[in-house]
């Protein structure tokens, strides 16, 4: 039965007649495309969230002062331009929300995981393509949603981004009414979007190689892919049960969060953080990949320890599994259980530890590229390393009673997402530009960009971590009400001029992107000379990817290899005289 | 300006800001490793022309030594904090001469009962104060966390104290401080928009003292008077 | 079985350097999302075990609030269901597209895809019809998402006998009640809407063949699933 298959199958190629506008663009079944426009969508949502973040940045350093340009929020928002109590709240929920549902998790997942899976793996497109179409259609219906919660009576959630009932469940405690329900309708909605990816994202993974791309040639961005897509199937659902609930007892009045008529509290917190934790790892490992592969690149020699990083990454997502009640340690849960959600906690350090060792030992020795994705990989690594190091300190029940709910966590989040995933994000996105448009991002301002950033955001994060064990609580409107908040008011001050600055120096980067789509160095075919898969095609690749099938055939990080001659690098897709064609495995057919 | 924990108010401060000293040079070891080795990296091996990277996959043993040491420093780290854990929020750990006070949380405000003349809880003669929180120093203290609407979270940071308020359920925080003075209680848990005002004097008194202060409360409470504001 | 060969998958060819899981991708597709419904339903359920044991009451017998041989009877027709949904794959398998034909020498006329797959829709769409009147008898009874409504029969009986009704929980006994089952139902719904579908486009127009009967197999994964999801659900929420 195998050979006639493959016959029938490589005639079946990649002749796509020319299509109109909105097949292309719009209504695409191209992975490639739905990618793109995954990136311009959720690079929106990231620039809401970035507004949300300096509107909350102004109230912490200059509480209960007209903001500027606050006078074209609706008085039932900023009197006068004065943020109100009621509005800081829902600033801080839905930039959390926005944040991580709606900008990091689809640049991460939504983005990369659609352009690279198939690139990588020399497949021509993903599985379902339909099912990815409306995957990304289904993530916008969320994100709009999401976003008329501002404009509804009440406006949106006021109950944080993790929604604690019974506040959230309550309409009569929160004060909220639509805004609930639509975020609940919302995360609905976009679990689904997720589920339909990710599903996609594992098939494809698993039939969909090409010839000679065995498991362990996979490049480690399309593993960590593959691990968090795995995750993403089983832990989406989980919150969306949790949100269904919760809109029930908003709507239907239903009691499953009202411990007034019987239901549990601490139900909902044990359901969000079953989910929550492994979003956690949905929101990193992809952004681990990624800089593994870029940091094999910029250093041109072969990731250190490739297969302890596919074991680690493994590790992380499996432990992930069983560390939720670390969010919940002061919650009133059952003590015992904490000590085993810390020991489990503490575990996940280990895998960390090995990725980043592992990515200083592929730095160790090699020939250092320090172009933008480069630098920005760096900036991962040595981020990363504080974000990881300071969750330690939460890990260990003692010491997260004092920090536990204060700054420090917010400290410690941003560290991850922001110093982790977003630097990663600035790492490749210009690494993947040239595929995605044909052109280069400008290396120069691509450079200012990351230095000014780096700076700032560390100047804005860092300090977090002091107040924070001050004793600043999250979420409060105004520190100065405390006595012992009040000391360390200059260094909100601080924190609040350095965010505006770094908001501020992200114009430089939505400049050079938008910039070098039209004005953009041409990209040459191989920019990076790196061995990737998608590097054998033209810049941008064509729908359907490749005419045929290519082969592969040696893994993904055979840089300065003795093999590769004068070059550095060699390419998974270049045939040396020695390599023999790997052999096509069986279609399997219906019924087995 | 302060840059580091609060002044220590409790018996809990001692352990836990030892540990989290500890900590803190362990991972700023870790964090000065890492960061040393990038820039140094950065800086030597950067890219020049003619120069080839060192090919190798990898080292089995270079591996094996950086997973086993954060693993035992981890297991470490775990069996210490777990000792202190239980110490601090083990229900059995609740001193049995412990003074109990019950502390009530709602929107935004925290209701405060004290025991009267007969010393229990749950008794006719408990009397309750809003927005005050009156403890003798040296002397274990019990509250009793309830919650009459949402999660609230009762935290002292000078005492390294904090544990939710949960509605439907009865929790039990001890602790006992070490200093006399005028603190504050907030809220840890984002409770609704008057999160940020929801918060208490706290009163540490020499034993003599606080046996003054509930006579007069008690007496007060039995004229008919109200809470003191 | 070594049928098959021309079988392309959707869109492009696949060329698994390792044979991946040896299932073509819409099954192996359906198996993952089956997967996530799996986590889908664990939310659901476990947050009723969780909530039916922290509960500060007993709970209502079951049959004092519910009509326990109407829903069992319901059960034995989404039973009937997943036989006929065999039989409707197995038809197909051996190539029978008829509807019905007659067998020299035997009374009952042999059934081919589109008479199983048919049934299979009919008494999935009766459950579904069932669950719907058993809804409406419970509101009206009184028996509601919120508890039981204020003056209806059902909370006069728990006013009476507030043991046996699980007056005191009746609130979280709606809750997890509707909402579990109605999302069963849910389910039930959908996969006989997308029955309807294939019947329309590809069994009647006879698209299926012993060589390729994806559809088939696929949606008669989710189908027994549905069924497997169902006999929990009734044995925890109908019978303890």
């Amino acid at each position: 039965m195998t050979s006639v298959a493959h016959k029938t199958a490589e005639t079946h190629d990649a002749h796509h007649a020319p299509m109109s506008f909105w097949r292309k663009y719009i209504f695409s079944t191209d992975h490639k495309i739905i990618g793109i426009q995954f990136l311009f969508v959720s690079l929106f949502f990231l620039l809401v969230g970035g507004l949300l973040a300096m509107q909350i940045r102004w109230q912490l350093g200059f509480p209960g002062k007209p903001m500027p340009g606050g006078g074209i929020l609706p008085e039932s928002m900023a009197a006068g331009g004065v943020i109100l109590p009621e509005y800081y709240v829902q600033l801080v929920s839905m930039h959390g929300t926005f944040m991580v549902f709606f900008a990091i998790m689809p640049l991460l997942v939504g983005v990369y995981a659609n352009f690279l899976i198939p690139l990588k793996l020399g497949a021509h497109d993903m599985a379902f393509p339909r099912i990815n179409m409306a995957s990304f259609w289904l993530a916008l219906l969320a994100g709009l949603i999401m976003t008329t919660s501002f404009f509804v009576p009440n406006g949106p959630i006021r109950s944080g981004w993790t929604n604690y009932a019974p506040l959230a469940a309550r309409p009569d405690l929160s004060g909220v009414t639509v805004g609930q329900m639509l975020w609940c309708v919302s995360i609905v909605v976009l679990g689904l979007s997720s589920v339909m990816g990710s599903l996609n994202y594992i098939t494809t993974v698993i039939n969909h190689r090409a010839p000679g791309m065995t498991w362990f040639r996979m490049p480690l961005s399309v593993w960590a892919l593959f691990i968090t897509a795995i995750l993403g199937v089983l832990a989406l659902p989980v919150l969306q049960g949790a949100a269904i609930m919760l809109l029930f007892d908003n709507v239907l009045g239903t009691h499953f969060f009202d411990p007034v008529a019987g239901g549990q509290a601490l139900l909902w917190q044990h359901l969000f953080w079953f989910f929550g934790h492994p979003e956690v790892y949905i929101l990193i490992l992809p952004a681990m990949g990624m800089v593994s592969d870029i940091i094999a690149n910029g250093s041109r020699k072969p990731i250190f320890g490739y297969h302890s990083m596919v074991f680690a990454i493994i590790g992380i997502a499996f432990l992930g599994w069983i560390v939720w009640g670390h969010h919940m340690f002061m919650s009133g849960m059952n003590p015992t259980l904490g000590s085993t959600f810390m020991v489990s906690t503490l575990l996940i350090a280990v895998p960390s530890a090995v990725k980043v060792f592992n990515w200083l030992g592929t730095m160790w020795r090699g020939n250092l590229h320090l172009h933008v994705p480069m630098l920005n990989a760096i900036g991962f690594v040595s981020m990363f390393t504080i974000g990881g190091l300071s969750g330690i300190f939460m890990a260990a029940t003692p010491v997260d009673i004092p920090i536990h709910d204060t700054q420090f966590i917010v400290a410690h989040i941003h560290y991850v997402l922001f110093g982790g995933s977003l630097f990663a994000l600035f790492a490749a996105i210009p690494y993947w530009y040239p595929k995605m448009f044909g052109r280069m991002m400008h290396e120069g301002i691509g450079k200012l960009h990351f230095w000014l950033t780096f700076i700032f955001y560390n100047l804005t994060f860092f300090p977090m971590h002091i107040i924070g064990m001050g004793g600043q609580m999250r979420r409060i409107y105004d520190p100065t009400v405390y006595d012992f908040l009040k000391p360390q008011q200059p260094l909100n001050v601080f924190i609040s001029y350095a965010a505006f600055a770094l908001f501020t120096v992200q114009a430089l980067f939505v400049f050079n992107f938008l910039w070098s789509l039209k004005f953009g160095k041409k990209a040459p075919q191989n920019p990076w000379n790196d061995n990737g898969m998608e590097w054998s095609l033209p810049n941008p690749a064509p729908h359907g990817n490749w005419e045929r099938t290519p082969n592969v055939y040696r893994g993904p990080y055979e840089f300065s290899s003795p093999e590769a001659g004068d070059k550095d690098f060699l390419p998974q897709f270049v045939k040396l005289p020695t390599d023999r064609d790997p052999v096509p495995a069986p279609v399997p057919a219906a019924g087995h | 300006m302060r840059w580091w924990l609060p002044d220590a108010g409790s018996t809990f401060a001692g352990p836990i800001d030892t540990m989290f000293l500890a900590i803190l040079i362990l991972t700023g070891i870790a964090l000065v490793l890492v960061e040393v080795g990038v820039v140094t990296f950065v800086i030597r091996y950067r890219a020049r022309p003619g120069r080839k990277a060192f090919y190798t996959h990898g080292s089995t043993r270079a591996e094996v030594i950086w997973t086993a040491i954060p693993a035992v420093t981890m297991v470490a780290l775990g069996l210490v904090s777990n000792h202190y854990w239980v110490l601090i929020k083990d229900k059995k750990s609740v001193p049995p001469n412990a003074y109990h006070i019950g502390v009530h949380a709602k929107q935004f405000e925290w209701q405060i009962t004290y025991p009267g003349p007969d010393g229990k809880l749950g008794t006719s003669d408990d009397f309750t104060v809003r927005n005050q929180l009156h403890v003798p120093v040296n002397e274990p203290v019990a509250a009793e966390l309830s919650s009459e609407d949402v999660i609230h979270s009762f935290f002292v940071p000078e005492w390294r104290l904090k544990q939710d308020a949960v509605p439907g359920m009865h929790i039990i925080a001890w602790f006992q401080a070490t200093k006399t003075g005028e603190f504050e209680l907030g809220c840890a848990e984002l409770c609704g928009m008057g999160h940020y005002k929801m918060r208490a004097r706290v009163f540490v008194h020499t034993p003599e003292e606080f046996k003054a202060w509930l006579t007069q409360q008690a007496a007060a409470q039995g004229a008919g008077g109200g809470g003191s504001e | 079985m070594t049928h098959g060969t021309q079988v392309l998958d959707q869109m492009r060819p696949p060329f698994p350097a390792e044979p991946g899981a040896g299932v073509y991708s819409s099954k192996l597709g359906m198996w993952v999302f089956l997967a996530s419904d799996v986590m889908f339903f664990t939310a659901l359920i476990g947050s009723y075990i969780v909530l039916r044991f922290g509960a500060p009451g007993e709970w209502a017998k079951p049959s004092a609030v519910l009509n326990v041989p109407l829903t069992a009877f319901n059960t034995f027709l989404l039973i009937c269901s997943s036989v006929s949904m065999v039989k409707a794959y197995a038809a197909i398998q051996d190539g029978k597209k008829y509807f019905l034909r007659p067998v020299p020498g035997k009374l009952l006329r042999d059934g081919g895809l589109k008479f199983w797959l048919l049934v299979t829709m009919i008494c999935g769409a009766g459950f579904v019809g069932v669950q719907l009147i058993e809804y409406f008898k419970l509101v009206h009874h009184g028996f509601t998402p919120a508890g039981f409504r204020e003056g209806s029969v059902l909370a006069e009986h728990a006013a009476t006998d507030p043991i046996r009704y699980g007056a005191a929980v009746a609130g979280l006994y709606g809750s997890t009640f509707f909402t579990m089952t109605g999302f069963h139902g849910f389910h039930v719904t959908c996969g006989v809407i997308s029955m309807t579908y294939l019947y329309f486009t590809k069994v009647l127009p006879e698209k299926y063949s012993p060589q390729d009967y994806r559809g088939i197999e696929v949606i008669g994964l989710y189908w027994h699933f549905v069924d497997l999801v169902w006999i929990i659900l009734f044995t925890i929420v109908y019978l303890i």
